[in-house]
């Protein structure tokens, strides 16, 4: 983890992502292992003093207390001597609400808030101790699509404002590569790979990681010195050295390509196609009960039964 | 989005709906229902309170004050809602920890405790009224070691308060139990990630939304604790102007034919049950719109 940078975890639920998170905060207890905070070893202290900002998926504001109240009670709770003068806290508080567009709204109490805005009121509150790191648990996990799409691009010019190093947690693969500085795709509390978005998504490092990222096509192949063939036919994937003998070939869907019967890798007939956001995508179903999804974007429309061909243009094999 | 975003503080609170008697609702029978409720609540419970303002109205008002101003009734009044207003205190304070370590913590026997609870509910009362008295005796199994401190129970207004406890007890537990199991812990673990300190959290975070439970429970006490006639005569000894209660005192002059005087007493305990349980409710009501939710 690198100062200042926004880090997803990402993982399918049940992976370890939320854990992680927690043991980070101080909230459960590792059962190996060490957590530091900039070189310092964080594993033995307690919550209270790791400085760290948590936001729950289900917010978990103080309902009996104003809006103005729950983002100040970090700083309220400080030891009278490292405590700001009320109006400088009072200013803080003032600050924040305008960094989460709330301003006026001090006053209110969260169940005359929207869910949106009670996060982001969640997230103001966790800002304002100023802590050394921010995790985020799930933070859009209970919001409807559309409040969670401006939520995230507001979170990264948050981010981008403040510096804040954050981790949060998400099963959301679009959500962590849109946010992200580096991604880190976690499977059975087992870390599987990190890096930056285009970094994971060029080259994942597991059939799991690439699985997770998106959808995929598993095909059945032959690795022989480097090549990749499919029906006999050649590809312009390459295997990893050392890789012979049957493998499987993971392709997304928009390195398929419809082509003439002779030139493809794969035939088989259209299932169904429907178009959304600009883009055919049609399944087609192989001899083999494979059923493959094409994405197209050339505005021919398939009917259902007709015979076609799909080249492949790229894919991954892992040894 | 940032449009998005800049217009919220437009938003407006939704305006109040109209409000209507009656709400539209699937289920059948809202004729039927609401006039069944009212006449039960108008034969079960109105109907013998107004007779008694009735025959209580035959006095007068100065017949009224006058019972009133005796100093046996007055010091029974006074002894009745003064050791029913401390004991309910007591009651919510020790059913409020009751409650909070039933809820909170896994520990053998659990489940027993959590029943024994309700036992004051179900004894009868004056099971629990000998009970109490032989317990608390000069010779009793309590009453004996308290003596030789030069502490007497029995047949004092504290024997009265012992009473009162005992059966206002299950009251303050069961109000605020349901509300500390639903307590969020999530809550709790925001509090500590700011920093606050354990007492903080409980104090700051835990402790005021539970306020309301916690006065319904003392209202509810304090209310079992004034109407409380079998538990507390056996304990109580019921020396006059000493540790005399005012139900007994009803009691008395109606086994003296004085059906206008006991009437009278019943009005006057009525109209301060009325004031105490109004006050406490337009608390709750205060605590409740307080921390936004209801």
């Amino acid at each position: 983890m690198r100062a200042g940078e926004l880090l997803g975890l990402l993982g399918p639920s049940g992976s370890g992502k939320t854990t992680l998170l927690r043991i980070i905060a101080g909230l459960d207890a590792p059962d190996r292992g060490r957590i530091l905070f900039g070189g310092d070893d964080a594993t033995g202290l307690p919550v209270q003093e790791r400085a760290v900002g948590f936001v729950f998926q289900h917010y978990a504001l103080f309902k009996h207390m104003s809006v103005a109240d729950n983002i100040a009670y970090g700083l309220n709770a400080r030891r009278r001597a490292e405590r700001p003068a009320q109006a400088e806290i009072k200013r803080r508080v003032g600050d924040l609400l305008d960094l989460i567009r709330l301003s006026g709204f001090g006053d209110r109490y969260p169940s005359q808030l929207s869910g949106g805005q009670r996060q982001r009121v969640a997230l103001a509150r966790a800002l304002a101790v100023e802590p050394r790191v921010l995790l985020l648990d799930e933070p859009f996990g209970a919001l409807d699509a559309q409040v969670r799409k401006d939520l995230r691009r507001w979170l990264r010019e948050i981010h981008n404002r403040t510096g804040q190093t954050t981790i949060f947690v998400t099963h959301d693969q679009d959500e962590a590569l849109e946010l992200s500085d580096r991604v880190a795709v976690l499977d059975h509390g087992r870390l599987e790979q990190i890096g930056t978005p285009d970094e994971v998504q060029e080259n994942p490092v597991s059939a799991t990681v690439l699985k997770f990222l998106g959808d995929s096509v598993e095909v059945e192949a032959i690795a022989e010195g480097g090549r990749v063939l499919v029906r006999g036919r050649e590809t312009p994937v390459t295997a990893p050295a050392g890789v012979i003998g049957p493998v499987k070939l993971y392709v997304r869907p928009w390195q398929l390509q419809l082509v003439e019967l002779d030139a493809a890798h794969l035939s088989g007939t259209v299932r169904s196609s429907y178009r959304s956001q600009g883009r055919q995508r049609i399944e087609v179903e192989e001899p083999g009960g494979l059923i493959l999804a094409v994405e197209d974007s050339d505005g021919i429309r398939y009917a259902a039964g007709h015979p076609v061909g799909l080249r492949i243009n790229g894919g991954h094999v892992f040894g | 989005m940032a449009a998005t975003l800049a217009a919220a503080p437009a938003e407006a609170p939704a305006p109040r709906p109209a409000r209507r008697f009656r709400r539209p609702s699937v289920l059948p029978g809202f004729g039927l229902s609401f006039g069944y409720t009212l006449a039960c609540l108008g034969i079960v419970v109105l109907l013998p309170l107004a007779g008694l303002v009735v025959k209580a109205s035959g006095l007068g008002f100065s017949g009224i004050l006058r019972v009133a101003t005796d100093p046996r009734v007055a010091s029974a009044l006074k002894l009745s809602f003064g050791v029913s207003l401390l004991s309910a205190l007591v009651a919510s304070v020790f059913g409020f920890l009751i409650a909070w370590v039933l809820t909170r913590y896994e520990f053998p026997g659990r489940k027993i405790v959590d029943a024994a609870v309700d036992l004051p509910f179900a004894l009868p009362t004056a099971v629990a009224g000998i009970a109490l008295a032989s317990l608390y005796a000069p010779d009793g199994l309590i009453g004996a070691p308290l003596d030789r401190l030069g502490i007497q129970v029995a047949y004092t207004p504290l024997g009265v308060f012992v009473a009162m406890t005992f059966v206002g007890l299950p009251f303050a537990v069961r109000t605020v139990q349901p509300l500390i199991a639903e307590i969020d812990r999530e809550i709790e673990e925001a509090s500590a990630t700011l920093g606050a300190s354990r007492r903080a959290t409980l104090l700051k975070v835990v402790l005021p939304p539970l306020i309301p439970a916690v006065l319904t429970g003392f209202a509810l006490a304090f209310a079992r604790g004034v109407g409380e006639y079998g538990s507390v005569i056996f304990i109580a000894g019921n020396l006059p102007y000493v540790s005399e209660i005012a139900p007994l005192l009803i009691v008395i002059k109606l086994s003296e034919f004085d059906y206008g005087g006991a009437a009278a007493i019943a009005t006057i305990m009525l109209g301060i049950s009325f004031l105490t349980l109004l006050a406490i409710n337009l608390i709750q009501a205060w605590s409740r719109r307080r921390f936004g939710y209801v």
